[in-house]
């Protein structure tokens, strides 16, 4: 008789059915990837012993490619080949790049997405990303000693549906199944929260190279929910590298300088900002190209006051964030530290001012993200073990919605709301006989399409015409668990259907995100203003459009002292609807249906006769009943 | 379980205004622990497609039934007493003239960059919301009356918009 086996507690069942997945952490300026050892999350290293992978790619004539500290080292002497922070191009046309000019890469400007010219042919920086997912797989699959069945793969919190989208093509295109993407803080939660045994409301500040996300989540017998998330992408530890180097310019009173020199002060500008972590001043030393030695001394007291608005901009989101979770700063039992950049002292002291607690730092601030996304790695590819029933409730970041008349977003899924999540709204036609409608999904807090990241276009056809408003167009939007959006779109009486995957044409720049979100707060009164006149301009167009077709069908009804003072009022109406006075619009709608109310009522008459004449009493009768039955 | 049950049988929670909020919580938590796509990202096409849809009917209830007033407002869609917010945006005179004082009163606190009365209004236009609530609950789980409770709602619903003013009236002061 065969002995039944039973596994050690925390162990899965059989090591040979122990599935090989690992968690990567895709970032701008390195990249890591993790697995689950032995119920362990750690970091993988390269033969070297090194954990972090720059994520810098350059390409060789050859067609040969080369990621990681080597080309990062040689970066300025193959600038047009050695592609650096290509994070920030991931799902973004070229008009989306912020300061697209002064980025030493040869841009070429591609419908969706803009592709870098290099010596290998042009890139994507999907491929580009792919490249660096490429070398992480290998430096996993050589230390699990196999094929992985598959990958969590970590996005900044505000990514949108462009960004996530293309992250997820990356991995494909690096022979990676992708298990799930997972927000970068949500991953930081995990991994502290798992550690700790963590109960209760935590925040997680992540500060990294380019980007600053928060994100709220309360945690309470292994679920992991997300409250509410917010950032500020156009900031992050590189701003105040940038600030240290302003100070020296102006300090040093130094002529412009060349690009090399630049480079060079902003080298030491950054190594000044991590000596003074752990010491109260820093030397700066640099022999520029003329000839010119700098020689000064930044001290911990200038560093803070120069870079006090920056640290304040972080808090900015963390309040919202926090007003969005319903919550306050006192309801905070935690905060967790994220990215390289919260190693400055002043980060820390501002956070824990705020939140008025010392923050947590027990984890590697560069490491704790990829530990959080392998540990979630492992549960997904089912190596669930005894205690591991822990659940992640994760939100969208941004608000989805779609374009109505007017230019008006009509948000169909809030922002923060939790995922997988589905809503459904219905529109109708706003002319006679309209056969088609234009779907048009944007993402983005501000009331106007013009001032939202557009998303994807479609159109639904073959809706069987009816007067304007009759027809009845369910637009459903069903966001899954990687936050990635699909819309449909339904005729419900006649059934017509039209779907897409947003496989969108370009997605938001990480500073239109953030500024869109701070924008919809300091614009909300502007919004609502211009929403009303967009409204108004709307009714006047709808209202010329419906006289102007009775006029055609029924024009002998009205006598021509009649038909003169409606075409005056007509021409007036169209002439204030083009000004930006809501009330001179409304006024002169007024005045239109004044002129026009004594037609409607005969035009109202003359149908009602219409259907006397070509109806038999009882049909009359069905057709009240059913009509009542609608209604 | 009946994909087609309404919200609170989905949480096996009786139909009622009056719900415990600790209860809902940990049975909502319960259920996407059974559903929800990350126990499934290893499983078939099917079976992924039944778990994203069962975790988006357990968001949409939860969502429904956590604030009360989507909470009242769904009751009454159940009892068939829709809040129809959408036409009928007719609210008596007295009722109308207090939104128009308490805007006021919020634009002269944002103006003046009263900060504490701003926080005050906050207050007082919760309590006031809480009230609401209360008197809900009678009107839903004691007496029925849907059609008051439908017209508590509707002024709900602009307390709530009131509500948001006032904290991106103190939002904005923050922010200066």
């Amino acid at each position: 008789m065969a002995l039944l086996q039973i596994a050690e507690p925390g162990q899965s069942a059989a090591p040979h059915e122990h599935k090989l997945a690992v968690g990567i952490d895709l970032g701008t300026t390195n990249s890591l990837v993790a697995t689950v050892r032995s119920g362990l999350s750690v970091v993988l290293s390269d033969e070297l012993g090194r954990s972090l992978l720059p994520s810098v790619v350059h390409y060789k004539a050859d067609g040969a490619t080369e990621v990681g500290y080597e080309p990062q080292t040689r970066q300025s002497q193959d600038p047009k080949n050695t592609i650096a922070s290509v994070k920030r191009f991931m799902g973004r046309g070229r008009s989306d790049i912020a300061h697209v000019e002064s980025i030493p890469y040869d841009f070429v400007d591609a419908p969706g997405m803009v592709k870098l010219r290099t010596v290998a042919g042009i890139k994507s920086p999907v491929e580009i990303s792919a490249e660096i997912l490429s070398v992480l797989r290998a430096r996993a699959e050589a230390a699990l000693g196999g094929p992985l069945v598959g990958a969590v793969i970590t996005v900044p919190a505000y990514f949108d549906d462009a960004q996530r989208q293309a992250t997820k093509d990356a991995a494909k295109l690096a022979g990676i199944s992708v298990l799930r993407l997972l927000n970068e803080p949500t991953a930081a939660a995990i991994a502290y929260g798992l550690d700790n045994s963590a109960e209760g409301i935590y925040a997680v500040y992540d500060l990294g190279g380019g980007t600053f996300d928060i994100s709220i989540l309360r945690l309470s017998k292994g679920i992991f929910e997300v409250l509410a998330t917010g950032g500020d992408s156009a900031l992050g530890g590189d701003d105040f590298d940038h600030r240290i180097f302003c100070w020296i310019l102006e300090s040093a009173k130094l002529a412009p300088l060349s690009s090399n020199d630049a480079r060079l002060l902003l080298t030491r500008a950054r190594e000044a900002k991590e000596y003074l972590t752990y010491h109260s001043e820093a030397p700066i030393t640099a022999r520029l190209s003329t000839g010119v030695l700098v020689d000064m001394t930044l001290t911990t007291a200038i560093f803070n006051e120069i870079t006090q608005t920056l640290v304040m901009k972080t808090i900015q989101p963390v309040k919202k964030a926090l007003r969005d979770a319903g919550l306050s700063a006192s309801d905070v039992k935690g905060v967790v530290m994220v990215g390289g950049a919260t190693r400055m002292p002043q980060i820390q002291r501002a956070v824990g001012e705020y939140f008025r607690q010392e923050p947590l730092n027990n984890l590697d601030p560069d490491k704790v993200v990829a530990i959080g996304a392998a540990t979630q790695a492992n549960l997904l590819a089912g190596n669930r073990a005894a205690g591991d029933d822990w659940l992640l409730l994760d939100v969208i970041p941004l608000s989805l919605g779609l374009e109505t008349m007017g230019g008006i977003v009509e948000k169909v899924i809030p922002r923060n709301s939790t995922i997988p999540s589905a809503r459904a709204q219905e529109f109708t036609t706003f002319k006679d006989g309209q056969t088609a409608m234009a779907i048009h999904v944007v993402q983005g807090e501000r009331e106007l399409v013009s001032d939202c990241r557009s998303l994807a276009r479609f159109e639904l056809r073959g809706i069987p015409p009816m007067v304007a408003g009759a027809a009845r167009i369910r637009v459903t939007f069903q966001v899954d668990a990687d936050g990635l959006l699909s819309v449909s779109a339904c005729e419900q009486t006649s059934g017509v259907e039209a779907s897409v995957t947003v496989k969108p044409s370009y997605g938001l720049s990480d500073d239109e995100i953030a500024g869109m979100l701070k924008d919809s707060m300091e614009h909300a009164k502007d919004d609502a203003f211009r929403r009303a006149l967009a409204e108004a301009q709307v009714e006047a167009k709808r209202l010329v459009e419906a006289v102007q077709a009775a006029l055609q069908s029924d024009g002998e009804l009205v006598s021509a002292g009649e038909r003169g003072r409606i075409d005056v009022a007509i021409t007036k109406l169209q002439e204030v609807a083009q000004s930006e006075n809501r009330r001179h619009v409304t006024l002169a709608m007024d005045d239109l249906e004044a002129e026009t109310k004594e037609f409607a009522a005969r035009r109202m008459d003359k149908s009602i006769r219409r259907a006397l004449a070509g109806r038999r009493v009882e049909e009359l009768g069905n057709g009240l009943e059913a009509k009542g039955e609608q209604a | 379980m009946d994909f087609n049950a309404d919200h609170f049988a989905l949480f096996g929670l009786s139909r009622a205004f009056r719900i415990d909020a600790a209860t809902l919580d940990a049975r909502y938590r319960e259920l996407q622990a059974e559903v929800h796509p990350d126990r499934f990202a290893n499983a078939g096409d099917a079976d992924r497609r039944r778990s994203m849809q069962w975790a988006t009917k357990a968001n949409e209830a939860y969502q429904a039934l956590k604030k009360p007033q989507e909470r009242a407002k769904y009751l009454l869609h159940l009892a068939g007493h829709d809040v129809g917010a959408e036409n009928n945006t007719a609210m008596p005179v007295d009722f109308l003239m207090e939104q128009m004082e308490w805007r006021e009163g919020v634009a002269e606190a944002r103006a003046a960059g009263n900060h504490h009365e701003l926080e005050h209004l906050h207050h007082r236009l919760r309590e006031r919301m809480v009230a609401s609530y209360e008197e809900l609950a009678a009107l839903l789980d004691d007496t029925k009356d849907y059609d008051t409770a439908a017209d508590r709602v509707r002024r709900l619903m602009f307390l709530e918009k009131l509500l948001f003013e006032i904290d991106d009236a103190i939002v904005a002061l923050e922010e200066e």
